[in-house]
Protein backbone atom coordinates (compact mmCIF):
# COMPACT_ATOMS: atom_id res chain seq x y z
CA UNK A 1 0.00 0.00 0.00
CA UNK A 2 1.50 3.29 -1.25
CA UNK A 3 0.62 5.91 1.53
CA UNK A 4 0.95 9.65 1.30
CA UNK A 5 0.12 11.68 4.72
CA UNK A 6 -0.25 15.45 5.03
CA UNK A 7 1.46 16.94 7.98
CA UNK A 8 1.26 20.41 9.50
CA UNK A 9 4.02 22.64 11.92
CA UNK A 10 1.72 23.96 14.36
CA UNK A 11 2.41 26.23 17.63
CA UNK A 12 1.97 23.56 20.12
CA UNK A 13 -0.97 24.63 22.66
CA UNK A 14 0.48 22.88 25.56
CA UNK A 15 3.79 25.13 25.52
CA UNK A 16 3.02 28.09 24.57
CA UNK A 17 1.32 30.98 26.21
CA UNK A 18 -0.50 32.68 23.37
CA UNK A 19 0.10 37.03 23.32
CA UNK A 20 -1.23 39.28 20.86
CA UNK A 21 1.96 41.77 19.37
CA UNK A 22 1.78 44.87 20.24
CA UNK A 23 -0.58 46.25 17.50
CA UNK A 24 -3.04 43.62 18.91
CA UNK A 25 -3.51 41.80 15.63
CA UNK A 26 -1.47 38.65 15.53
CA UNK A 27 0.27 36.25 17.73
CA UNK A 28 3.24 37.56 19.60
CA UNK A 29 5.84 34.74 17.45
CA UNK A 30 8.70 35.80 18.94
CA UNK A 31 8.76 33.09 20.94
CA UNK A 32 6.67 30.72 20.48
CA UNK A 33 7.66 27.00 20.60
CA UNK A 34 6.32 24.87 17.39
CA UNK A 35 5.84 20.98 17.12
CA UNK A 36 3.83 18.57 14.87
CA UNK A 37 0.07 18.85 14.99
CA UNK A 38 -1.06 16.24 17.15
CA UNK A 39 -3.55 14.41 15.17
CA UNK A 40 -0.73 14.03 12.55
CA UNK A 41 1.03 12.04 14.68
CA UNK A 42 -1.44 9.54 14.65
CA UNK A 43 -2.24 9.48 10.99
CA UNK A 44 1.84 8.93 10.33
CA UNK A 45 1.98 5.94 13.23
CA UNK A 46 -1.28 4.28 11.73
CA UNK A 47 0.22 4.67 7.86
CA UNK A 48 3.46 2.64 9.37
CA UNK A 49 1.71 -0.05 11.32
CA UNK A 50 -0.39 -0.85 7.91
CA UNK A 51 2.93 -0.52 5.83
CA UNK A 52 4.45 -2.88 8.66
CA UNK A 53 1.36 -5.21 8.02
CA UNK A 54 0.52 -5.09 4.30
CA UNK A 55 4.05 -3.50 2.74
CA UNK A 56 4.52 -0.43 0.92
CA UNK A 57 5.85 2.96 1.55
CA UNK A 58 5.12 5.64 3.50
CA UNK A 59 5.27 9.59 2.76
CA UNK A 60 5.10 12.32 4.39
CA UNK A 61 4.16 15.82 3.21
CA UNK A 62 3.68 19.18 4.38
CA UNK A 63 3.16 23.08 2.97
CA UNK A 64 5.52 25.16 4.02
CA UNK A 65 8.21 27.48 4.43
CA UNK A 66 12.24 25.69 5.44
CA UNK A 67 10.81 25.52 9.04
CA UNK A 68 8.73 22.80 8.10
CA UNK A 69 11.07 20.52 7.38
CA UNK A 70 11.41 19.46 10.96
CA UNK A 71 8.05 18.24 10.91
CA UNK A 72 9.05 15.76 8.05
CA UNK A 73 12.39 14.57 9.66
CA UNK A 74 10.39 14.27 12.83
CA UNK A 75 7.87 12.26 11.01
CA UNK A 76 10.95 10.51 9.38
CA UNK A 77 12.26 9.55 12.52
CA UNK A 78 8.77 7.41 13.63
CA UNK A 79 9.28 5.37 10.50
CA UNK A 80 8.05 7.59 7.51
CA UNK A 81 10.10 6.53 4.29
CA UNK A 82 9.85 9.83 2.54
CA UNK A 83 9.63 13.48 3.27
CA UNK A 84 8.39 16.25 0.19
CA UNK A 85 8.05 19.55 1.34
CA UNK A 86 5.99 21.85 -0.57
CA UNK A 87 7.13 25.26 -0.47
CA UNK A 88 7.51 28.71 -2.59
CA UNK A 89 6.76 32.37 -1.58
CA UNK A 90 3.51 32.41 -3.99
CA UNK A 91 1.49 29.57 -1.24
CA UNK A 92 1.65 32.24 1.63
CA UNK A 93 -2.00 33.67 2.44
CA UNK A 94 -3.26 30.41 0.63
CA UNK A 95 -6.92 29.23 2.52
CA UNK A 96 -7.68 25.78 2.93
CA UNK A 97 -8.83 25.30 -0.59
CA UNK A 98 -5.47 26.63 -1.44
CA UNK A 99 -3.58 24.48 0.90
CA UNK A 100 -5.76 21.29 -0.95
CA UNK A 101 -4.93 22.47 -4.21
CA UNK A 102 -1.48 22.59 -3.76
CA UNK A 103 -1.31 19.24 -1.93
CA UNK A 104 -3.85 18.00 -4.57
CA UNK A 105 -1.19 18.42 -7.36
CA UNK A 106 1.28 16.64 -5.17
CA UNK A 107 -1.14 13.65 -4.96
CA UNK A 108 -1.57 13.72 -8.73
CA UNK A 109 2.63 13.07 -9.17
CA UNK A 110 2.46 10.05 -7.51
CA UNK A 111 0.08 7.25 -7.30
CA UNK A 112 -0.96 6.58 -3.70
CA UNK A 113 -3.29 3.99 -2.81
CA UNK A 114 -4.29 5.52 1.10
CA UNK A 115 -3.97 9.48 1.69
CA UNK A 116 -4.13 10.03 5.34
CA UNK A 117 -4.52 13.60 7.22
CA UNK A 118 -4.69 14.23 10.78
CA UNK A 119 -8.77 15.29 11.82
CA UNK A 120 -7.41 19.07 12.37
CA UNK A 121 -4.92 20.85 12.70
CA UNK A 122 -4.01 24.24 14.80
CA UNK A 123 -7.05 26.58 13.04
CA UNK A 124 -9.45 23.97 14.17
CA UNK A 125 -11.10 24.03 10.90
CA UNK A 126 -10.59 20.10 9.69
CA UNK A 127 -11.03 20.57 6.19
CA UNK A 128 -8.15 19.67 4.09
CA UNK A 129 -8.76 15.98 3.72
CA UNK A 130 -12.64 16.87 2.71
CA UNK A 131 -11.31 18.97 0.33
CA UNK A 132 -8.46 17.13 -1.05
CA UNK A 133 -10.95 14.17 -1.25
CA UNK A 134 -13.58 16.13 -3.44
CA UNK A 135 -11.29 17.86 -5.80
CA UNK A 136 -9.35 14.00 -6.65
CA UNK A 137 -12.93 12.91 -6.91
CA UNK A 138 -12.13 10.43 -3.78
CA UNK A 139 -13.99 9.07 -1.43
CA UNK A 140 -13.51 10.20 2.02
CA UNK A 141 -14.18 9.71 5.94
CA UNK A 142 -13.55 12.30 8.26
CA UNK A 143 -12.41 11.21 12.36
CA UNK A 144 -11.24 7.72 11.43
CA UNK A 145 -10.33 5.62 14.34
CA UNK A 146 -10.08 2.44 13.48
CA UNK A 147 -8.95 1.09 9.71
CA UNK A 148 -8.81 -2.43 8.40
CA UNK A 149 -7.08 -2.91 5.28
CA UNK A 150 -8.74 -5.10 3.20
CA UNK A 151 -8.53 -6.76 -0.19
CA UNK A 152 -6.47 -4.11 -1.83
CA UNK A 153 -9.52 -2.81 -3.41
CA UNK A 154 -11.70 -1.35 -0.45
CA UNK A 155 -10.78 -0.93 3.48
CA UNK A 156 -12.95 -0.95 6.46
CA UNK A 157 -13.09 2.14 8.16
CA UNK A 158 -14.91 3.19 11.89
CA UNK A 159 -15.82 6.81 12.36
CA UNK A 160 -15.86 8.60 15.54
CA UNK A 161 -19.21 9.89 16.16
CA UNK A 162 -20.86 11.93 19.30
CA UNK A 163 -20.95 9.91 22.31
CA UNK A 164 -18.49 7.82 22.23
CA UNK A 165 -20.39 5.38 19.42
CA UNK A 166 -18.51 4.39 15.96
CA UNK A 167 -19.98 4.02 12.37
CA UNK A 168 -18.52 1.55 10.28
CA UNK A 169 -17.77 2.20 6.45
CA UNK A 170 -16.89 0.33 3.65
CA UNK A 171 -14.63 2.55 1.63
CA UNK A 172 -13.23 2.05 -2.49
CA UNK A 173 -9.94 2.58 -2.60
CA UNK A 174 -8.13 5.07 -3.39
CA UNK A 175 -9.37 6.54 -0.51
CA UNK A 176 -9.18 9.55 1.45
CA UNK A 177 -9.01 9.54 5.29
CA UNK A 178 -8.86 12.11 8.44
CA UNK A 179 -7.03 10.66 11.54
CA UNK A 180 -8.40 10.70 14.85
CA UNK A 181 -6.46 10.85 17.89
CA UNK A 182 -7.00 7.58 20.34
CA UNK A 183 -6.76 5.53 17.05
CA UNK A 184 -3.14 3.84 17.93
CA UNK A 185 -0.30 4.93 20.72
CA UNK A 186 2.45 6.82 18.43
CA UNK A 187 5.61 5.33 19.09
CA UNK A 188 8.28 7.58 20.87
CA UNK A 189 10.94 9.41 18.70
CA UNK A 190 14.24 9.67 20.44
CA UNK A 191 16.69 11.36 19.55
CA UNK A 192 18.71 8.81 18.06
CA UNK A 193 15.96 8.09 15.46
CA UNK A 194 15.97 12.06 14.60
CA UNK A 195 19.75 11.46 13.90
CA UNK A 196 19.44 8.88 11.80
CA UNK A 197 17.55 10.96 9.08
CA UNK A 198 19.08 14.07 9.97
CA UNK A 199 21.15 14.18 6.70
CA UNK A 200 18.55 12.36 4.65
CA UNK A 201 17.52 14.81 1.62
CA UNK A 202 13.57 15.88 1.61
CA UNK A 203 12.87 17.31 -2.08
CA UNK A 204 11.21 20.86 -2.23
CA UNK A 205 8.60 21.22 -4.80
CA UNK A 206 7.27 24.67 -5.93
CA UNK A 207 4.37 25.62 -7.24
CA UNK A 208 6.19 25.52 -10.77
CA UNK A 209 7.12 22.05 -10.55
CA UNK A 210 3.79 21.17 -9.05
CA UNK A 211 1.98 23.19 -11.87
CA UNK A 212 -0.39 24.40 -9.65
CA UNK A 213 -3.13 26.53 -10.80
CA UNK A 214 -1.82 30.43 -10.11
CA UNK A 215 -5.61 31.70 -9.41
CA UNK A 216 -6.35 29.06 -6.17
CA UNK A 217 -3.42 30.28 -4.29
CA UNK A 218 -2.04 32.80 -2.42
CA UNK A 219 -3.89 35.41 -0.03
CA UNK A 220 -5.45 37.47 -2.83
CA UNK A 221 -7.00 33.97 -4.37
CA UNK A 222 -8.12 32.73 -0.59
CA UNK A 223 -11.93 33.37 -0.37
CA UNK A 224 -11.46 33.24 3.21
CA UNK A 225 -8.89 35.46 5.13
CA UNK A 226 -7.87 35.89 8.91
CA UNK A 227 -8.33 39.63 9.96
CA UNK A 228 -7.06 39.79 13.14
CA UNK A 229 -6.34 37.58 16.12
CA UNK A 230 -8.42 38.69 19.27
CA UNK A 231 -8.30 37.63 23.31
CA UNK A 232 -11.58 35.59 23.39
CA UNK A 233 -14.71 36.92 25.96
CA UNK A 234 -16.87 33.97 26.54
CA UNK A 235 -18.11 35.00 29.50
CA UNK A 236 -17.41 36.91 32.93
CA UNK A 237 -14.64 34.95 33.67
CA UNK A 238 -13.82 32.71 36.55
CA UNK A 239 -13.70 34.39 40.13
CA UNK A 240 -9.78 34.19 40.49
CA UNK A 241 -8.87 32.63 44.09
CA UNK A 242 -5.84 34.16 44.99
CA UNK A 243 -3.81 34.33 48.11
CA UNK A 244 -1.51 31.17 49.70
CA UNK A 245 -2.24 27.70 49.16
CA UNK A 246 -3.91 27.43 52.41
CA UNK A 247 -5.99 30.52 51.86
CA UNK A 248 -7.46 29.43 48.26
CA UNK A 249 -8.15 25.93 49.52
CA UNK A 250 -10.04 27.43 52.52
CA UNK A 251 -11.94 30.06 50.27
CA UNK A 252 -12.42 26.65 47.55
CA UNK A 253 -14.03 24.20 50.72
CA UNK A 254 -16.06 27.31 51.75
CA UNK A 255 -17.57 27.24 48.55
CA UNK A 256 -17.70 23.89 47.44
CA UNK A 257 -19.33 23.31 50.58
CA UNK A 258 -22.39 25.82 49.55
CA UNK A 259 -22.20 24.11 45.60
CA UNK A 260 -23.02 20.60 47.17
CA UNK A 261 -19.46 19.67 46.29
CA UNK A 262 -18.18 18.81 50.08
CA UNK B 1 -31.17 39.35 0.54
CA UNK B 2 -28.66 36.17 1.52
CA UNK B 3 -30.58 32.90 0.76
CA UNK B 4 -29.24 30.42 3.27
CA UNK B 5 -29.99 26.86 3.48
CA UNK B 6 -29.86 24.70 6.96
CA UNK B 7 -28.73 21.75 7.03
CA UNK B 8 -31.01 19.95 9.84
CA UNK B 9 -29.47 16.70 11.06
CA UNK B 10 -32.14 14.18 12.62
CA UNK B 11 -32.12 10.89 14.39
CA UNK B 12 -35.49 8.59 15.02
CA UNK B 13 -37.19 11.22 13.58
CA UNK B 14 -36.32 14.61 15.76
CA UNK B 15 -34.81 16.74 14.70
CA UNK B 16 -31.26 17.82 16.37
CA UNK B 17 -31.15 21.13 18.26
CA UNK B 18 -29.39 22.95 16.21
CA UNK B 19 -32.69 23.34 13.93
CA UNK B 20 -33.19 26.50 16.58
CA UNK B 21 -29.71 27.51 16.86
CA UNK B 22 -29.77 28.82 12.96
CA UNK B 23 -32.65 31.04 12.69
CA UNK B 24 -30.36 33.16 15.20
CA UNK B 25 -27.57 32.85 13.08
CA UNK B 26 -29.11 34.02 9.76
CA UNK B 27 -30.56 36.72 11.47
CA UNK B 28 -27.06 37.82 12.77
CA UNK B 29 -25.42 37.36 9.42
CA UNK B 30 -28.33 39.62 7.67
CA UNK B 31 -31.51 40.73 9.10
CA UNK B 32 -33.27 40.33 5.42
CA UNK B 33 -31.98 36.89 4.74
CA UNK B 34 -33.96 33.96 3.75
CA UNK B 35 -33.76 30.82 5.84
CA UNK B 36 -34.43 27.71 4.62
CA UNK B 37 -34.70 24.34 6.17
CA UNK B 38 -32.94 21.42 4.59
CA UNK B 39 -33.29 17.49 5.76
CA UNK B 40 -32.63 14.79 3.83
CA UNK B 41 -33.67 10.90 4.58
CA UNK B 42 -35.83 8.52 3.97
CA UNK B 43 -39.83 7.27 4.89
CA UNK B 44 -42.05 8.21 7.82
CA UNK B 45 -39.26 9.48 10.20
CA UNK B 46 -38.31 12.45 7.26
CA UNK B 47 -41.45 13.47 7.05
CA UNK B 48 -41.86 13.70 10.52
CA UNK B 49 -38.74 15.85 11.13
CA UNK B 50 -39.94 17.63 8.07
CA UNK B 51 -43.67 18.36 9.82
CA UNK B 52 -41.85 19.28 13.17
CA UNK B 53 -39.46 21.72 11.29
CA UNK B 54 -42.35 23.59 9.76
CA UNK B 55 -43.02 25.48 13.10
CA UNK B 56 -39.25 26.91 12.91
CA UNK B 57 -39.34 27.46 9.03
CA UNK B 58 -41.45 29.03 6.44
CA UNK B 59 -39.77 27.09 3.99
CA UNK B 60 -38.57 22.98 4.30
CA UNK B 61 -37.04 21.04 1.69
CA UNK B 62 -37.19 17.53 1.56
CA UNK B 63 -35.53 15.34 0.00
CA UNK B 64 -36.08 11.66 0.61
CA UNK B 65 -34.24 8.63 -0.83
CA UNK B 66 -33.69 5.16 0.37
CA UNK B 67 -30.03 5.88 -0.51
CA UNK B 68 -30.67 8.14 2.44
CA UNK B 69 -31.74 6.65 5.02
CA UNK B 70 -28.34 7.11 7.25
CA UNK B 71 -26.23 9.99 6.77
CA UNK B 72 -23.40 9.27 4.79
CA UNK B 73 -21.90 12.15 4.09
CA UNK B 74 -20.93 11.30 0.26
CA UNK B 75 -24.68 10.54 -0.59
CA UNK B 76 -25.87 13.37 1.13
CA UNK B 77 -23.11 15.54 -0.51
CA UNK B 78 -24.34 14.50 -3.65
CA UNK B 79 -27.97 15.04 -3.18
CA UNK B 80 -27.26 18.57 -1.92
CA UNK B 81 -25.03 19.25 -4.78
CA UNK B 82 -28.31 18.48 -7.32
CA UNK B 83 -31.01 20.56 -4.85
CA UNK B 84 -29.26 23.81 -3.61
CA UNK B 85 -28.71 26.84 -5.21
CA UNK B 86 -24.14 26.76 -5.54
CA UNK B 87 -25.00 30.64 -4.57
CA UNK B 88 -26.23 30.54 -1.98
CA UNK B 89 -25.39 30.12 2.11
CA UNK B 90 -25.36 26.45 3.39
CA UNK B 91 -25.38 25.63 7.42
CA UNK B 92 -24.47 22.48 8.76
CA UNK B 93 -23.39 22.04 12.25
CA UNK B 94 -19.66 21.22 13.23
CA UNK B 95 -20.06 18.12 14.69
CA UNK B 96 -19.14 14.74 13.58
CA UNK B 97 -21.60 14.66 10.64
CA UNK B 98 -20.80 18.06 9.34
CA UNK B 99 -17.01 17.56 9.31
CA UNK B 100 -17.29 14.91 7.29
CA UNK B 101 -19.89 16.56 4.72
CA UNK B 102 -19.32 20.23 4.53
CA UNK B 103 -15.52 20.59 3.25
CA UNK B 104 -15.93 18.57 0.23
CA UNK B 105 -19.85 20.04 -0.19
CA UNK B 106 -17.78 23.32 -0.48
CA UNK B 107 -15.32 22.23 -3.05
CA UNK B 108 -18.42 20.59 -5.01
CA UNK B 109 -20.29 23.88 -4.63
CA UNK B 110 -17.42 25.82 -5.74
CA UNK B 111 -17.76 27.94 -2.77
CA UNK B 112 -16.25 29.35 0.27
CA UNK B 113 -15.60 27.24 3.24
CA UNK B 114 -15.47 28.20 7.13
CA UNK B 115 -15.38 25.60 9.79
CA UNK B 116 -16.87 25.95 13.46
CA UNK B 117 -18.32 29.48 13.30
CA UNK B 118 -18.93 31.09 16.94
CA UNK B 119 -20.42 34.36 15.67
CA UNK B 120 -21.06 36.76 12.69
CA UNK B 121 -20.74 40.26 12.66
CA UNK B 122 -22.69 40.88 9.51
CA UNK B 123 -22.05 41.68 5.75
CA UNK B 124 -20.02 44.24 3.88
CA UNK B 125 -20.80 43.69 0.25
CA UNK B 126 -19.90 40.14 -0.14
CA UNK B 127 -18.04 39.74 2.53
CA UNK B 128 -19.23 37.99 5.52
CA UNK B 129 -17.46 38.69 8.63
CA UNK B 130 -16.91 35.60 10.77
CA UNK B 131 -15.81 34.44 14.46
CA UNK B 132 -13.97 31.78 14.90
CA UNK B 133 -11.08 30.10 17.24
CA UNK B 134 -8.00 28.66 17.09
CA UNK B 135 -5.33 26.73 18.97
CA UNK B 136 -7.79 24.64 21.36
CA UNK B 137 -9.63 27.92 21.84
CA UNK B 138 -7.22 29.91 23.24
CA UNK B 139 -7.68 32.49 20.60
CA UNK B 140 -10.41 33.67 18.54
CA UNK B 141 -9.88 35.29 15.16
CA UNK B 142 -11.93 37.81 12.91
CA UNK B 143 -12.38 36.02 9.16
CA UNK B 144 -13.92 37.21 6.09
CA UNK B 145 -15.27 35.06 4.43
CA UNK B 146 -16.33 36.25 0.30
CA UNK B 147 -19.56 34.68 -0.01
CA UNK B 148 -20.11 36.07 -3.78
CA UNK B 149 -19.99 32.34 -5.12
CA UNK B 150 -22.00 30.74 -2.38
CA UNK B 151 -20.46 29.55 0.95
CA UNK B 152 -20.69 26.46 3.23
CA UNK B 153 -20.14 27.20 7.01
CA UNK B 154 -20.35 25.08 9.86
CA UNK B 155 -21.85 26.58 13.23
CA UNK B 156 -20.44 25.40 16.49
CA UNK B 157 -23.32 23.94 18.30
CA UNK B 158 -24.62 25.62 21.17
CA UNK B 159 -23.03 29.03 19.84
CA UNK B 160 -25.93 30.76 18.82
CA UNK B 161 -29.25 31.44 21.23
CA UNK B 162 -31.79 28.90 20.24
CA UNK B 163 -35.61 30.47 19.07
CA UNK B 164 -38.47 28.81 20.84
CA UNK B 165 -40.22 26.66 18.07
CA UNK B 166 -43.58 28.52 16.88
CA UNK B 167 -45.89 28.52 14.21
CA UNK B 168 -43.93 29.42 11.12
CA UNK B 169 -46.56 27.93 9.44
CA UNK B 170 -44.19 26.70 6.63
CA UNK B 171 -44.39 24.74 3.81
CA UNK B 172 -42.93 21.95 2.41
CA UNK B 173 -41.36 21.14 -0.74
CA UNK B 174 -40.74 17.99 -1.83
CA UNK B 175 -37.07 18.10 -3.75
CA UNK B 176 -36.51 13.76 -4.41
CA UNK B 177 -36.70 13.73 -8.10
CA UNK B 178 -33.83 16.19 -8.23
CA UNK B 179 -31.41 14.61 -5.77
CA UNK B 180 -29.84 12.51 -8.80
CA UNK B 181 -28.00 9.29 -8.82
CA UNK B 182 -26.71 8.68 -5.70
CA UNK B 183 -24.46 5.77 -6.04
CA UNK B 184 -21.04 6.21 -3.42
CA UNK B 185 -18.01 4.94 -2.96
CA UNK B 186 -18.64 4.67 0.27
CA UNK B 187 -20.78 2.35 1.85
CA UNK B 188 -22.46 2.30 5.28
CA UNK B 189 -21.90 -0.53 7.71
CA UNK B 190 -23.35 -0.29 11.07
CA UNK B 191 -23.27 1.50 14.19
CA UNK B 192 -21.00 0.15 16.93
CA UNK B 193 -21.67 1.47 20.41
CA UNK B 194 -19.59 2.85 22.97
CA UNK B 195 -18.44 0.08 25.89
CA UNK B 196 -20.01 0.63 28.95
CA UNK B 197 -17.32 1.24 31.77
CA UNK B 198 -17.01 0.09 35.58
CA UNK B 199 -18.07 3.43 36.74
CA UNK B 200 -20.66 5.43 35.29
CA UNK B 201 -19.47 9.00 35.50
CA UNK B 202 -22.90 10.31 34.25
CA UNK B 203 -24.58 9.72 37.53
CA UNK B 204 -21.98 11.45 40.17
CA UNK B 205 -22.71 14.79 41.35
CA UNK B 206 -19.09 15.15 42.08
CA UNK B 207 -16.61 15.04 39.43
CA UNK B 208 -12.84 15.45 39.80
CA UNK B 209 -11.82 15.66 36.15
CA UNK B 210 -8.52 15.60 34.65
CA UNK B 211 -6.57 17.06 31.42
CA UNK B 212 -3.13 16.64 29.67
CA UNK B 213 -1.76 19.08 33.05
CA UNK B 214 -1.91 15.29 34.65
CA UNK B 215 1.40 14.80 32.98
CA UNK B 216 1.57 10.67 33.90
CA UNK B 217 0.12 7.77 34.00
CA UNK B 218 0.74 7.61 37.61
CA UNK B 219 -0.74 10.81 38.99
CA UNK B 220 -3.88 9.64 38.30
CA UNK B 221 -3.93 8.39 42.04
CA UNK B 222 -3.53 11.46 43.22
CA UNK B 223 -6.93 12.57 41.23
CA UNK B 224 -8.16 9.29 43.13
CA UNK B 225 -7.80 10.20 46.60
CA UNK B 226 -9.09 13.67 45.88
CA UNK B 227 -11.64 12.57 44.94
CA UNK B 228 -12.30 9.73 46.99
CA UNK B 229 -12.19 12.56 50.05
CA UNK B 230 -14.49 14.59 48.52
CA UNK B 231 -16.30 11.28 47.66
CA UNK B 232 -16.73 12.35 44.12
CA UNK B 233 -15.27 10.12 41.05
CA UNK B 234 -12.59 10.44 38.90
CA UNK B 235 -13.75 11.54 35.10
CA UNK B 236 -11.30 13.08 32.43
CA UNK B 237 -10.29 14.79 28.62
CA UNK B 238 -9.36 12.87 25.88
CA UNK B 239 -5.83 12.76 25.71
CA UNK B 240 -6.15 10.94 29.09
CA UNK B 241 -8.47 8.56 27.00
CA UNK B 242 -6.02 8.62 24.02
CA UNK B 243 -3.17 7.30 26.38
CA UNK B 244 -4.98 4.63 27.71
CA UNK B 245 -4.46 5.96 31.21
CA UNK B 246 -8.95 5.88 32.02
CA UNK B 247 -11.10 3.99 30.09
CA UNK B 248 -13.20 5.52 27.48
CA UNK B 249 -16.53 5.48 29.31
CA UNK B 250 -14.62 8.42 31.99
CA UNK B 251 -14.11 10.86 29.06
CA UNK B 252 -16.63 13.33 29.55
CA UNK B 253 -17.41 15.67 26.30
CA UNK B 254 -19.01 15.51 22.46
CA UNK B 255 -17.08 12.31 21.64
CA UNK B 256 -17.39 10.90 25.04
CA UNK B 257 -19.80 11.21 27.99
CA UNK B 258 -22.72 14.03 28.61
CA UNK B 259 -22.62 14.66 32.87
CA UNK B 260 -24.77 16.67 34.14
CA UNK B 261 -23.19 16.75 38.35
CA UNK B 262 -23.62 19.99 41.02
CA UNK B 263 -19.63 20.63 40.94
CA UNK B 264 -17.07 20.08 38.04
CA UNK B 265 -13.71 20.11 39.23
CA UNK B 266 -11.62 20.72 35.49
CA UNK B 267 -7.76 19.85 37.24
CA UNK B 268 -5.23 20.74 33.88
CA UNK B 269 -8.17 20.68 31.63
CA UNK B 270 -7.43 23.60 28.98
CA UNK B 271 -11.30 23.74 28.38
CA UNK B 272 -11.86 23.01 24.61
CA UNK B 273 -15.35 23.18 22.82
CA UNK B 274 -15.45 19.47 22.53
CA UNK B 275 -15.23 19.09 26.47
CA UNK B 276 -17.01 21.01 27.49
CA UNK B 277 -19.82 20.19 25.20
CA UNK B 278 -20.42 17.42 27.10
CA UNK B 279 -21.02 19.38 30.74
CA UNK B 280 -24.49 20.09 31.01
CA UNK B 281 -26.80 21.04 33.40
CA UNK B 282 -24.84 24.42 33.95
CA UNK B 283 -22.56 22.45 37.33
CA UNK B 284 -20.02 25.06 39.49
CA UNK B 285 -16.77 24.37 37.88
CA UNK B 286 -13.77 24.78 39.71
CA UNK B 287 -10.78 25.13 37.09
CA UNK B 288 -7.09 24.64 38.61
CA UNK B 289 -4.54 25.24 36.16
CA UNK B 290 -0.99 26.56 35.89
CA UNK B 291 -2.18 28.78 33.13
CA UNK B 292 -3.42 31.98 33.51
CA UNK B 293 -4.68 32.47 30.12
CA UNK B 294 -6.20 29.09 30.10
CA UNK B 295 -9.74 29.33 28.43
CA UNK B 296 -11.06 27.37 30.80
CA UNK B 297 -10.87 30.32 32.91
CA UNK B 298 -13.70 32.08 30.61
CA UNK B 299 -16.07 29.21 31.19
CA UNK B 300 -15.26 28.31 34.76
CA UNK B 301 -17.43 29.74 38.21
CA UNK B 302 -14.09 29.97 40.32
CA UNK B 303 -10.58 29.63 38.83
CA UNK B 304 -7.07 28.89 40.64
CA UNK B 305 -3.18 29.19 39.00
CA UNK B 306 -1.77 26.51 40.13
CA UNK B 307 0.04 23.30 39.58
CA UNK B 308 -2.44 20.55 40.12
CA UNK B 309 0.17 18.21 41.01
CA UNK B 310 0.79 20.36 44.27
CA UNK B 311 -2.54 21.26 44.74
CA UNK B 312 -4.43 18.37 44.61
CA UNK B 313 -2.71 16.30 47.18
CA UNK B 314 -3.25 19.76 49.61
CA UNK B 315 -6.23 19.67 48.77
CA UNK B 316 -6.94 15.99 49.48
CA UNK B 317 -5.25 16.52 53.08
CA UNK B 318 -7.62 19.61 54.04
CA UNK B 319 -10.71 17.19 52.96
CA UNK B 320 -9.81 14.67 54.86
CA UNK B 321 -8.86 16.74 57.84
CA UNK B 322 -12.26 17.93 57.92
C1 LIG C 1 -14.10 15.65 16.78
C2 LIG C 1 -13.41 15.85 18.08
C3 LIG C 1 -14.01 15.39 19.22
C4 LIG C 1 -13.40 15.59 20.46
N1 LIG C 1 -14.04 15.13 21.58
C5 LIG C 1 -13.51 15.39 22.79
C6 LIG C 1 -14.18 14.97 23.99
O1 LIG C 1 -15.24 14.33 23.96
N2 LIG C 1 -13.62 15.29 25.18
C7 LIG C 1 -12.44 15.97 25.29
O2 LIG C 1 -11.99 16.24 26.41
N3 LIG C 1 -11.78 16.36 24.18
C8 LIG C 1 -12.28 16.07 22.94
N4 LIG C 1 -11.59 16.45 21.82
C9 LIG C 1 -10.22 16.99 21.98
C10 LIG C 1 -10.22 18.45 22.32
O3 LIG C 1 -10.25 19.20 21.14
C11 LIG C 1 -8.94 18.80 23.11
O4 LIG C 1 -7.81 18.39 22.36
C12 LIG C 1 -8.88 18.17 24.49
O5 LIG C 1 -10.10 18.36 25.18
C13 LIG C 1 -7.75 18.78 25.29
O6 LIG C 1 -7.65 18.12 26.52
P1 LIG C 1 -6.93 18.80 27.76
O7 LIG C 1 -7.63 20.05 28.11
O8 LIG C 1 -6.78 17.76 28.81
O9 LIG C 1 -5.45 19.05 27.19
P2 LIG C 1 -4.75 20.40 26.78
O10 LIG C 1 -5.56 21.19 25.85
O11 LIG C 1 -3.36 20.02 26.38
O12 LIG C 1 -4.70 21.21 28.13
C14 LIG C 1 -3.94 20.85 29.24
C15 LIG C 1 -4.03 21.98 30.22
O13 LIG C 1 -3.36 21.62 31.39
C16 LIG C 1 -2.60 22.71 31.87
N5 LIG C 1 -1.52 22.13 32.67
C17 LIG C 1 -0.46 21.42 32.25
N6 LIG C 1 0.27 20.99 33.29
C18 LIG C 1 -0.36 21.43 34.40
C19 LIG C 1 -0.10 21.30 35.80
N7 LIG C 1 0.93 20.59 36.26
N8 LIG C 1 -0.95 21.90 36.65
C20 LIG C 1 -2.01 22.60 36.20
N9 LIG C 1 -2.29 22.75 34.91
C21 LIG C 1 -1.50 22.15 34.02
C22 LIG C 1 -2.17 23.45 30.65
O14 LIG C 1 -1.94 24.81 30.95
C23 LIG C 1 -3.40 23.27 29.73
O15 LIG C 1 -4.31 24.32 29.87
C24 LIG C 1 -12.16 16.25 20.56
C25 LIG C 1 -11.55 16.71 19.39
C26 LIG C 1 -12.16 16.51 18.17
C27 LIG C 1 -11.48 17.02 16.94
Amino acid sequence: MEILVCVKRVPDTAENEFELNSAGNDLDRDDLVFSVNEWDNYAVEEAIQIVDNVGGSVTVVTVGDDESEEVLRREMAMGANNGVLLSDDAFEGSDGKGIASILKAEVEKGKYDLILTGAQADEGAGQIGGMLAAMLDLPYASLVNKIEAGDGKTVKVGREIEGGNQEMNEIDLPCVLSIQTGINEPRYVGIRGIRKVASVEIPVHSAADLGVDANVIGKDNAKVKRVDYFVPDLGEGAEMLEGSTEEIIDALIEKLKSKGGL
Amino acid sequence: MTQIFAYIPHQGGVAADIALEYPAAAAKIDASSTLTAVVTGSGPDLDKVANGLTSIYKEVIKIDNAALAYPNAEVVRKALVNVLDASAIVFAPNDTFGMDLCPGLSIKMDSAYVADAVDFEGMEGSLLKVVRQELGGAVSTHVTCDTAAGAVITLRPGAFIPVEAGAAGGTIVDKSADAGDLAAKRRFLEIVEAEVGDVDITKSDVLVSVGRGIEEEENIEIAQELAEAMKAVVSCSRPIVDAKWLEKSRQVGTSGQTVKPKVYMAMGISGSFQHMGGIKGNPFIVAVNKNPKAPIFQVADVGIVQDILEFMPELTEKVKSM
